[in-house]
């Protein structure tokens, strides 16, 4: 059994959920959650369920917004006085840019965005994508504790029983220390919908898309199944869409429930960011695109046609 | 301003990747290496703050192989001035990666006031090196940038999170910056850079040379495998 302490950021009302799926494998060990901020009331009912022992508020001056210093010396002494064996994190943007500064102050190892893991006998191993996905491999963590590891959102799935824990939540007081880069603005983002790496669905239009403006039929068909809107790279680059949207091997990495690709061809590049999606839908007028060999439906024909079509059929069932 | 540049040579997006016999890594005998596509905008970024800073010189690391010092040739090409090379196998993990390159970087004799890296290499996907370099040099780091200016020796820098949202940080030199697609346009190595490239310094060193050795390990992989092939639908 491990000590094990699982680093979460605070959504509106809730936890990121990517929490709970790593709550779910670590039943077994003791482990606690910690936050920068204010835990709702609600979410710390919910992480009880899942295997909380304690849940953590980190609150400290100059903490309101992200940065990578100003975090890390705050969970440095919090983690620091825990005693904890390992920290994990979903990889998130903010875990992914504080996990590695934070790793190093501890001159530990980190395993970085694992598709899975097992903590046999309190001992870390995990899977994960290298080469763009294209390749799998098992990572192990070396030398001093704590090891450091961050999953990656929708992977390992929701956990399929409670296993509840004391859950007994507390305020901790940290300390931000020196800050020398700082957030002076925060620019928000063209889209409030879940970002692609948490989507559940998406939708993704490629070249075939010809101009920005028709973007505009894939929205309206995400709207009405919850999903996000991305983006091949010759999207990208022919202008039609921000890079924020990319999906593939120099864009964003998606593992989502659904993936409908419109008019997107299937290079190597772009599968390499969502071939671990449950299920493909591809829709393209050439039954010969690659995109094909990789899709569980394929429908092919003209995406201006049929999308609008599945827009209709989807708002009489939902 | 002293600019550095960490370059990393990553297997050719192109590439058919296919495990070696005993798992322990991928087949690397017939791949095509070329600079990870994220340093390019991070070489880029530096010549542009070369420019506007007259006096500046732009050094290049790259921890590897000796076998193939393209990227660091490519980098000279595109009008950086010289090139640092340490040594290695090319199986170190990300925390002995960062200590070369902290290792090289000190052994320069010059005290860097920013030093550009990609974002993520795209062989490893760690996104790990940056924010560890940064740490080990204690200096502060911003990740993921694609909006850089520098008036004075004063960054503004724009990182993107979720949503495409954007972080607009505001950091005084020296830092780490590490730099995401969008940022910038990267030039072409022009015919006369090519042909300067080759007379331009590279130093080499062997990882003992900048303090590293095998007890800086501290991830181990194995057990290179494909993926499951999702059956055609
Ligand atoms: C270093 C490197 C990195 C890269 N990284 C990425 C990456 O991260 N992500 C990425 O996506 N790509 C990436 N690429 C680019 C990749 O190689 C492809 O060029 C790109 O994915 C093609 O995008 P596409 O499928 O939208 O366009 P195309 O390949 O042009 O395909 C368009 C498709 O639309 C179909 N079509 C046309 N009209 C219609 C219609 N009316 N209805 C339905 N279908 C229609 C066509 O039959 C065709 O299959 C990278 C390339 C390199 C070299
Ligand atoms: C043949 C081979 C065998 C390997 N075996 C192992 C192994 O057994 N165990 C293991 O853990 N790893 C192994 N690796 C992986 C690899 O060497 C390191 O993980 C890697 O250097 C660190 O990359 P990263 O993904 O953390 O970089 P990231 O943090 O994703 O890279 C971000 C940025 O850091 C800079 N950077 C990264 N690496 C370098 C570099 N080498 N030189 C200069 N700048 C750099 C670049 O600017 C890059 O854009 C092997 C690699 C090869 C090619």
């Amino acid at each position: 059994m491990a000590k094990v302490l699982v680093f979460t950021e605070v959504t509106a009302d809730n936890v990121k959920s990517v929490t709970y799926e790593i709550l779910g494998k670590l039943a077994g060990n003791e482990v606690d959650v910690a936050a920068v901020g204010q835990v709702p009331a609600g979410a710390v009912a919910e992480l009880a369920k899942f295997g909380a022992a304690n849940i953590h508020s980190l609150k400290g001056d100059n903490l309101d917004n992200y940065s990578p210093e100003g975090y890390a010396n705050a969970l440095k002494e919090f983690i620091g006085n825990g005693g904890y064996d390992y920290v994990f994190a979903g990889s998130t943007s903010l875990a992914k840019d504080l996990f590695p500064r934070l790793s190093g102050m501890f001159d530990a190892g980190m395993a970085s965005e694992v598709t899975n893991f097992t903590m046999d006998g309190g001992t870390f191993a995990g899977t994960r994508p290298l080469f763009a996905g294209k390749c799998l491999a098992k990572v192990e963590i070396e030398g001093p504790k704590p090891h450091f590891v961050t999953v990656r959102p929708n992977a390992l799935g929701m956990p399929s029983s409670e296993n509840a824990a004391a859950g007994n939540a507390a305020d901790a007081s940290v300390s931000a220390g020196e800050i020398r880069a700082a957030i002076k603005e925060i620019i928000k983002g063209a889209s409030e919908k879940l970002d692609l790496t948490e989507a559940n669905i998406i939708v993704s239009g490629g070249r075939a898309m010809k101009e920005a403006s028709n973007f505009k039929i894939l929205e309206d068909l995400a709207d009405t199944i919850g999903a996000t809107v991305g983006a091949s790279r010759a999207a990208v680059d022919s202008g039609y869409a921000p890079h924020a949207m990319q999906v593939g091997q120099t864009g964003k990495t998606v593992a989502p429930s659904l993936y409908i690709a419109c008019g997107i061809s299937g290079a190597i590049q772009h599968l390499a960011g969502m071939r671990t999606s449950k299920c493909i839908v591809a829709i393209n007028t050439d039954p010969d695109a690659p995109i094909f060999t990789k899709a569980d439906y394929g429908i092919v024909g003209d995406l201006f046609q049929i999308v609008p079509i599945l827009t209709e059929e989807f708002k009489k069932i939902m | 301003m002293n600019i550095f540049v960490c370059i990393k040579q990553v297997p050719d997006t192109e590439t058919k990747i296919t495990p070696n016999g005993d798992g322990t890594y991928i087949e690397t005998s017939s791949i095509k290496w070329i600079m990870n596509p994220y340093d390019e905008f991070a070489v880029e970024q530096a010549l542009l703050t070369k420019q506007a800073n007259s006096g500046s010189t732009v050094t290049v690391v790259r921890v590897g192989g000796v076998k193939d010092t393209e990227a660091l040739r490519t980098a000279l090409a595109m009008g950086a001035d010289d090139a640092i090379l340490v040594e290695s196998d090319d199986n170190l993990d990300s925390f002995m990666t960062a200590k070369a390159l902290k290792g090289a970087i000190e052994k320069s004799g010059k005290t860097p006031d920013v030093i550009f890296t990609g974002k993520q290499a795209i062989d490893d996907d760690c996104l790990q090196v940056p924010q560890l370099l940064a740490g080990m040099l204690n200096l502060p780091s911003v990740s993921v940038v694609v909006g850089c200016e520098e008036t004075g020796g004063t960054f503004t820098l724009k990182r993107e999170v979720e949503g495409g949202a954007l972080e607009v940080y505001e950091v005084k030199s020296p830092a780490v910056i590490a730099c995401n697609k969008g940022l910038n346009t990267p030039r072409y190595a022009s015919l006369p850079g090519i042909m300067k490239a080759k007379r331009k310094p590279l130093a080499q060193h062997s990882l003992a040379d900048v303090g590293v050795s095998d007890a800086d390990r501290r991830v181990k992989y194995s057990g290179f495998q494909l993926p499951p092939e999702k059956p055609a639908g």
